[in-house]
This record gives structure tokens, C-alpha cells and sequence, in this order.
């Protein structure tokens, strides 16, 4: 068996690590009403778990993914290359959120890209992809969604629902719509709302995709084409948004590509490191994402706003919440900077509500909330020790 | 930040004695949470630390209490008026820019404060600053001029005319040294002290 392993192997992974894991999908019957007034008749999630369900059924992990991020979140693919999961440095044996006391799950959301119901998915009503007609998803609508994953596992509450970025916005609301069925709420790197200045970074990205005259007003399925230029411009932004100066001053600063040489070329071709960075990053995105997937995501940022039903009072949003809160921000993220973190804080101590923060020290922007920063992964690991199962 | 490590504990002492069953405390300048962990144990108090420094905050997660990694000083938007019964401020003033800013903000917080001090007219103090002519250091202030946290000292002395100026009220005051409480010649011979106040 071992030696197969390794003659078979397409990647080593370490002895922390999950190893290689299978997605399975989901299939739900049953109706789910979305905050639009759409209905969703039936629906998929892509999911994939790790480590053992306890007997009890309390040692659950829900990891709710960001932007662009899906249901593998831990591990490798058998028989795929450079396959490990999005956040592998945190989950495994022994790493913070350690596989041999939880049983983690991550998810694909729906309107996602990569195998739950979304706008590729075929819809029955027509016998064609979803495309335009995919109904604009909320994160709301989502932890509903991830309301009945639950109980499709038996999971009476979860000890736990961790997320960064949108990640985390779904783990607050998680503790507003759902207060008996989270024991602890991880947010990391988000918001209690975007700003406006949030919200314009994100219309640029949907513009550059709807105006890309292959985006055929969503339906390009059909035409076998997609807005590949729109969302490699959309990428290419989001990608700024996500780093800092600093780094972005480390990694790159005014260095030119080697094919540029040292002579400026006065032209547009690519030319400075970083401009040749951007575009990789917008290509390789554009050749697996979903561009009305990347739209429907942008939306459900814009429209989160828990406190938008309690009169735009955030504190009272939380009133009903039983969780206990790690809230956490790194210095060098203006996407959702500390500020941000803090709101919500506040409106959690206002609550009485058990609650630590922290303002992490790091260079890597917004992006931080995924690197194995070693305070920062000290800090989770505390958090998730302290979590009775 | 653990200036009196030696008779941390008697300071403890009096502040958890001093803090009533049950109350909801903030402790402004946790450090490692071990004092507000004791309260939460001993004197079944609820409450948040405050701490800025990233190692110290670990630590008190590890001790088990709420923290809120934060300058104190234009930090103290996260708390509401009158929402602590005690907010507790222990060997933390002294490295405060905005000394009497914050302790009006804190009196405003909480309905009382418990505040340690640690005394700069100790007559160590007084020996190696005015027959040494060097400034103090010692176990209890082991920092030199030029890397010290500490911008604010006062004797024990100053911080009772302080309260008398700006009219707060000091309901009790105990000054500590070598663990023990010390009634003749405080200001010489205290090493520490702790009052209650309240606006």
C-alpha cells in the first residue's frame, strides 16, 4: 500500500495535512426562498469534509469561503497537480484547526462556479444553463443554504463557522440568523458592511465583465464563448485590492520583466514585473472562474448589511446572537482594514457578548487571512483548543 | 506590561478584595489576563481586557479571558458610558500620553476605578535620581531613559492632589511594599499603591 502511495503519488504532502480528499455533491430537494423573492425549487452543494463526525455530533467546522473560493478548502485531488486546498495551511492533524478533534466542512455556495447550483448549472425548468436567469444570491441566503447542509449532517449546532473576508461576513450572520446553531463565530478580514468605496471597486469588476461584448448579456454559455478579457480585468483589480503598497513595493517595486531588458520601450506591452504579475493573475483566473459567478459574488458583498433590517443598527443586529467571537484584522488590509473589525467589536461588547480581537502585524493586505502568518495561526490555534466538543 | 512583578500579587490582592461579586470589569492594560482571569475565578466578574502588545494578547486568550488587542488611549470607543461596574487600571497608567484624558474617559466607562500606581517617590527612587543623579531603575522600573514605556510617573502623593483638583473622589487607597501594606511614611517607603475613585 505504501509503496503504491508512492510510486503513485502525484504530490508529497506532509504528515499534518489531510491528505487526499473527495468532494461529493449534495443534492437537496426541498424549496429555498432567496431575499430577491426567488425560489430555488431544488438545489446542489459541492462538499467536502474532514476528519470524523463525533458520535454527539458537536465537534462540526463550517469554513465558509470568500470571493472566489469553494469546497476545497483542505488537501489534495489524488490525480491533480498543485491540488492542495485554498486553506490548507489551518486544517489538518495537528495544524490550528486540528482534524483529529473537528469534523470540518467547507462548501461550494450557491451561485458558485465549481459544482454547487449556479448560473452554469443546468436549469430544468429550460433544459439550459442558468446563466442571466440564476436568481442574486445574499449572504443570507447562503447560511440558509448552509442551515439545511447542517441538518442534512445531523449537526444540531455547530462548535464553530470560520471565514474570512465574505467568509466571515457569512459566520457573523450565521450568529444573527441562527443563534442556537453556532457555539463560535471566526471572522477574519471582514466587514459589518462594504463601503462605498468597497462597493465601487466591485462595479468596476462587473462592468469590465458586462461590457465585454462576449458576456452576451450573461447567456455566452450557449455561444461557446466567455467574457474572458472582462474578467481577467476584474481579477486584475479585485487582485490590487487584496495586496498592499508595501508588499506590492517588496515584490515587484519598479522592476522590469527580463524580456523588457533595462530600456524603458515606450509601448504597452508589458514591461514592469508587476504589470506581467496582474496579468498572469487575470489569465488564470479567467481560464477556470465563472464570470456571472463573479458577478452574482460581487452583488452578495454589496448587498450584506445584517444591520439593514434592525434599522441599520448593528448592535442591535446582534442582540439575539450566543456565540463566543474571535474577530481578527491585519494591519496591512485596506479592503476591510481593522477599522472595519472593529465596528463590529463594538457592537459585540455593547451585547455583553464574549468576544476577543486582534490586530495582526503583517505586510500581505487583505490577502493575509490566508497565509500562515505565525501569530496569527497561534491565535487560531488557541481559539479552536479552547472549543469544547 | 509588569512593572511590579514581585509584589504583583499584593496589588492583585487588594483589587480583586476590591472588586465586587459578580461585577462586570474592564482591565485596561491586561497584560497576560492573569488578573482579570482571578476575578473572573474568584469573584465570578465578567468582563474584557485591553492589551496592545500582540504576545501579551496571546497569553491572555490562553488565560482565558476576553481581550481586545488596542491602544487604550483612543481605544476606548468599544465601551459605552457607565457599562463596567470597575474598570481597573493596573500599573498601566504611567505609560498613558493623555494621563488625565483617559482617566476622565475610564470614570466615565466604569463606575468606579481601581488604579495601581507604582510610587516615583519611593526613597530608592529618590536616592539613585537625587544623590546618584541617575534615573531610576530597579526591579520595579527596570527600564532605562531612553527605552521606557513609562512617560507619566508620579509619587503617591501627586496622584491624591490630582484627585483633588479635578474632584474625584478617592473612596479607599492602600500603599504596598514588599507585599505589605505601609502606613508610616508612605510616599517614602510605598512601593505601590492603589486607590478606587470614582468621578
Amino acid at each position: 500500500m505504501l509503496a503504491y502511495l508512492l510510486v503513485n503519488a502525484p504530490i508529497d504532502f506532509p504528515p499534518d495535512s489531510v491528505g487526499f480528499v473527495n468532494p461529493v455533491k449534495l443534492r437537496f430537494e426541498e424549496s429555498l426562498p432567496l431575499a430577491s423573492g426567488a425560489i430555488l425549487d431544488e438545489f446542489d452543494l459541492m462538499v467536502e469534509t474532514y476528519g470524523e463526525l463525533n458520535a454527539a455530533r458537536t465537534n462540526a467546522v463550517l469554513v465558509c469561503h470568500a470571493l472566489s473560493g469553494h469546497h476545497h478548502v483542505a488537501g489534495y485531488y489524488r490525480d491533480q497537480m498543485r491540488s492542495e486546498g485554498w486553506w490548507e495551511n489551518l486544517i489538518g492533524p495537528g495544524r490550528p484547526l486540528d482534524t483529529r478533534k473537528f469534523f470540518v466542512i467547507g462548501l461550494n455556495n450557491l451561485g458558485g462556479c465549481h459544482g454547487s447550483t449556479g448560473p452554469k448549472s443546468i436549469n430544468r425548468s429550460s433544459g439550459l444553463p442558468w446563466g442571466a436567469e440564476f436568481p442574486v444570491v445574499t449572504v443570507p441566503d447562503w447560511v440558509n443554504a448552509q442551515f439545511l447542509l447542517a441538518n442534512r449532517f445531523g449537526i444540531e449546532s455547530f462548535a464553530a463557522v470560520l471565514g474570512g473576508s465574505l467568509g466571515g461576513m457569512q459566520a457573523l450572520q450565521w450568529a444573527i440568523d441562527y443563534p442556537e446553531r453556532v457555539r463560535n463565530v471566526i471572522a477574519i478580514a471582514a466587514a459589518p458592511k462594504l463601503s462605498a468605496e468597497n462597493i465601487g471597486f466591485n462595479e468596476v469588476a462587473r462592468q469590465a465583465i458586462i461590457t465585454d461584448p462576449e458576456f452576451h448579456g450573461g447567456n455566452y454559455y450557449a455561444r461557446n464563448t466567455i467574457p474572458r478579457r472582462g474578467l481577467r480585468l476584474s481579477r486584475m483589480l479585485g487582485h490590487l485590492t487584496y495586496l498592499s503598497d508595501d508588499l506590492m513595493g517588496e515584490k515587484f517595486g519598479r522592476e522590469l520583466t527580463d524580456d523588457a531588458g533595462d530600456e524603458y520601450q515606450f509601448g504597452f506591452d508589458v514591461e514592469f514585473e508587476v504589470e506581467s504579475y496582474l496579468r498572469h493573475q487575470g489569465d488564470k483566473f479567467a481560464g477556470y472562474f465563472d464570470a456571472n459567478t463573479y458577478l452574482l459574488m460581487t452583488k452578495a458583498l454589496d448587498y450584506f448589511d445584517p444591520a439593514r433590517p434592525f434599522g441599520g443598527d448593528l448592535e442591535e443586529a446582534f442582540r439575539k446572537a450566543k456565540a463566543k467571537f474571535f474577530v481578527a484584522a491585519f494591519t496591512s488590509d485596506w479592503r476591510f482594514s481593522p477599522k472595519r473589525s472593529k465596528e463590529i467589536v463594538r457592537a459585540l461588547v455593547a451585547n455583553r457578548i464574549d468576544v476577543s480581537f486582534a490586530e495582526i502585524e503583517s505586510s500581505e493586505g487583505h490577502d493575509s487571512f490566508l497565509m500562515p502568518i505565525p501569530e496569527y495561526h497561534a491565535l487560531l490555534r488557541q481559539v479552536f483548543a479552547e472549543i469544547r466538543v | 506590561m509588569n512593572l511590579a512583578a514581585h509584589n504583583a500579587r499584593a496589588d492583585f490582592d487588594v483589587v480583586s478584595a476590591w472588586v465586587p461579586q459578580g461585577a462586570r470589569v474592564l482591565d485596561l492594560g491586561c497584560g497576560d489576563g492573569a488578573l482579570l482571569a482571578r476575578l473572573i475565578r474568584e469573584r465570578n466578574c465578567r468582563g474584557y481586557g485591553v492589551e496592545i502588545d500582540s504576545r501579551a494578547v496571546l497569553c491572555a486568550m490562553q488565560n482565558g479571558i476576553n481581550v481586545i488587542q488596542s491602544n487604550i488611549e483612543g481605544g476606548l470607543a468599544f465601551f459605552r458610558n457607565r457599562s463596567f461596574d470597575v474598570v481597573v487600571l493596573s500599573q498601566t497608567l504611567q505609560a498613558t500620553r493623555h494621563t488625565e484624558a483617559l482617566i476622565k474617559d475610564v470614570l466615565a466607562i466604569g463606575k468606579s476605578a481601581i488604579v495601581t500606581i507604582p510610587n516615583f517617590a519611593h526613597w530608592q527612587v529618590r536616592w539613585q535620581l537625587g544623590v546618584g543623579g541617575r534615573m531610576p531603575v530597579s526591579k520595579r522600573m527596570p527600564y532605562q531613559w531612553y527605552d521606557t514605556p513609562n512617560v507619566h510617573f508620579s509619587s503617591i502623593l501627586d496622584f491624591d492632589n490630582f484627585c483633588g483638583e479635578k474632584a474625584i473622589t478617592i473612596e479607599r487607597k492602600i500603599v504596598l511594599a514588599g507585599g505589605r501594606e505601609v502606613k508610616f511614611l508612605p510616599n517614602l517607603r510605598g512601593e505601590t499603591a492603589v486607590f478606587q475613585i470614582r468621578a
